[in-house]
């Protein structure tokens, strides 16, 4: 991979620091006018998800990490690992549950994610922003309250489980945001 | 493509009347207005300030140096008995860009004839304030706020300590290097933001071994640089120096500079023979300083980035 010069980091920038894959997002220039330059970089370790800043001599350069965002569908899952496969040349990766992390409580099969591959193997996985997923146990609906405020916790066909207004019931299929894990609405009926 | 300005046409209009109070200010004041070249046969011999050069060219035998500062035209004026001058002028530092710098930026420079460092300061301070509206001002030495803020001592600390105090708070990495490096770090890592919100701060008499071109006295224990920093929501925005006036100790300090930048690994500079030969004529005993042009526009109309205040920024220009 290339070398990257401080002169060079931009946000969405990746590289590998002490070894580990890193993104970064902020890049501030600091120089006392008669003295040494410096970088205040902020970056966010890929494997870890951990939020650092580290400060660099102006000039100094880190080597790019091989990382990148596909498109990938997801598959299924067996239990240990979590498969996608790239729709245009059916290639297929297999992620572990440390990639996958809190993903796996919005994946439904045939849905497209963002797989993050870093040296071609998956680093993580991003979800969409919204998914539609059937509600498997919440208490029963109360017919007629579809005004009233108030809400309830429903579990969804994944695991994962979110507040839902009072008079949804099981079998509904609901529209959730998977970055707030919050619900939207009842799913437009296919 | 993206051809339109980086600044709103408001902050040139606050730029165009920034410049007109300027001039008003110094013409009240008696100083005269002089504008001297941009490219020049010496570039800076500072280990910290890169030029950008022109090198081709029918008129050029050798490469010519964009100026980081029009320091030593000036001096020159002063040496052939000018009287107190400034000047509004364009200066170019490689490398330097962030929200804060440009590698093109307007540096507004003024020596004054008979002047201390205090008389120097207050002047500042006056013009400062009639451009930003009333505001506290204080001045501290270095080596107070050193003690006041870190509970260290920036003149007898040794290189451990500085480095240990630093590490301890910075994620630094695998940088390391002398006590200034050190002390840069401190001060721009940890002093500089502790300065937002206090109004006008001068920071005085800096360690020798930053004295850059500013005398070099004897105080007390130790021997301070006659220098000061004017910090303004903790930002820097002026440099002024009680200026050495010896045209050997000027010699000495190129010549350690370019020591400096050959251990660095940087290029050599070649000496300014025309300031040494006017400082062997004789200046005059002066103060002088330089102030961030932009940044005192960026203070004046609140934005936060020099990008917001030039017309066309580094990549648009």
């Amino acid at each position: 991979m290339a070398n990257y010069s401080t002169n060079d980091f931009r946000p969405g920038l990746k590289v590998l620091l002490d070894g580990e894959p890193c993104s970064i997002l902020e890049n501030e220039f600091v120089k006392p006018g008669k003295g040494q330059a410096f970088n205040r970089v902020k970056l966010r370790n890929l494997n870890s998800g951990r939020v650092w800043e580290r400060t660099f001599r102006s000039g100094e350069s880190l080597e790019g990490a091989d990382v990148m965002d596909r498109d990938m569908q997801y598959l299924y899952t067996d239990g240990e690992f979590w498969h996608f496969m790239e729709p245009d040349t059916f290639e297929q990766f297999q992620a572990d549950a440390k990639a996958v992390g809190d993903a796996h409580l919005w994946l439904k099969e045939q849905d497209e994610c963002i797989v993050t591959l870093y040296n071609g193997a998956p680093l993580s996985v991003t979800p969409p922003n919204f998914v539609e997923l059937e509600i498997v146990e919440t208490d029963p609906g109360l017919k007629g309250d579809t005004a009233q405020g108030g809400n309830k916790p429903a579990k969804l066909s994944t695991g994962a489980v979110v507040k839902v207004p009072l008079f949804l019931s099981n079998g509904e299929v609901i529209r959730v945001d998977t970055r707030s894990g919050e619900y939207q609405g009842r799913a437009s009926k296919g | 493509m993206d051809w339109q300005p980086s600044a709103g046409l408001d902050a040139l209009r606050e730029r165009a009347a920034l410049m007109q109070r300027t001039r008003d200010f110094f013409a009240r004041r008696g100083v005269l207005e002089v504008d001297t070249p941009l490219l020049c046969s010496a570039g800076v011999t500072d280990p910290a300030i890169e030029n950008l050069s022109v090198e081709r060219g029918a008129s050029l035998r050798r490469p010519r140096y964009l100026q980081s500062s029009p320091e030593y035209a000036m001096k020159r004026l002063l040496a052939a008995g000018s009287g107190p001058i400034w000047q509004l002028a364009k200066a170019f530092r490689d490398g330097e860009a962030g929200g804060r710098h440009n590698p093109e930026f307007s540096l507004l420079e003024w020596y004054r004839p008979g002047f201390d460092l205090e008389q120097l300061m207050a002047e500042v301070a006056a013009l400062v304030l009639e451009c930003l509206g009333e505001r506290p001002v204080e001045y501290t030495s270095y080596r107070e706020l050193f003690r006041r803020e870190l509970g260290l001592d920036p003149m007898l600390a040794d290189l451990a300590e500085l480095r240990e105090r630093a590490r301890r708070e910075i994620d630094t990495g695998n940088i390391d290097g002398d006590r200034d490096l050190w002390l840069d770090l401190l001060m721009s890592h940890l002093v500089e933001p502790r300065l937002a919100g206090r109004g006008l701060c001068f920071v005085f008499d800096y360690p020798a071994s930053q004295a850059a071109l500013a005398q070099v006295v004897p105080a007390g224990d130790v021997e301070i640089a006659r220098r000061f920093e004017l910090y303004v929501d903790g930002m820097e925005l002026a440099n002024g120096y009680l200026e050495l006036l010896d045209a050997g100790a000027q010699q000495q300090r190129f010549t350690a500079d370019n020591r400096k930048r050959r251990e660095r690994g940087q290029p050599e500079r070649p000496l300014d023979d025309f300031l040494l030969a006017a400082m062997e004529a004789g200046m005059p005993a002066c103060s002088g300083v330089a102030m961030g042009f932009d940044r005192l526009l960026m203070l004046a109309s609140g934005r936060r980035d020099i990008r917001e205040v030039l017309a066309f920024d580094w990549s648009r220009s």
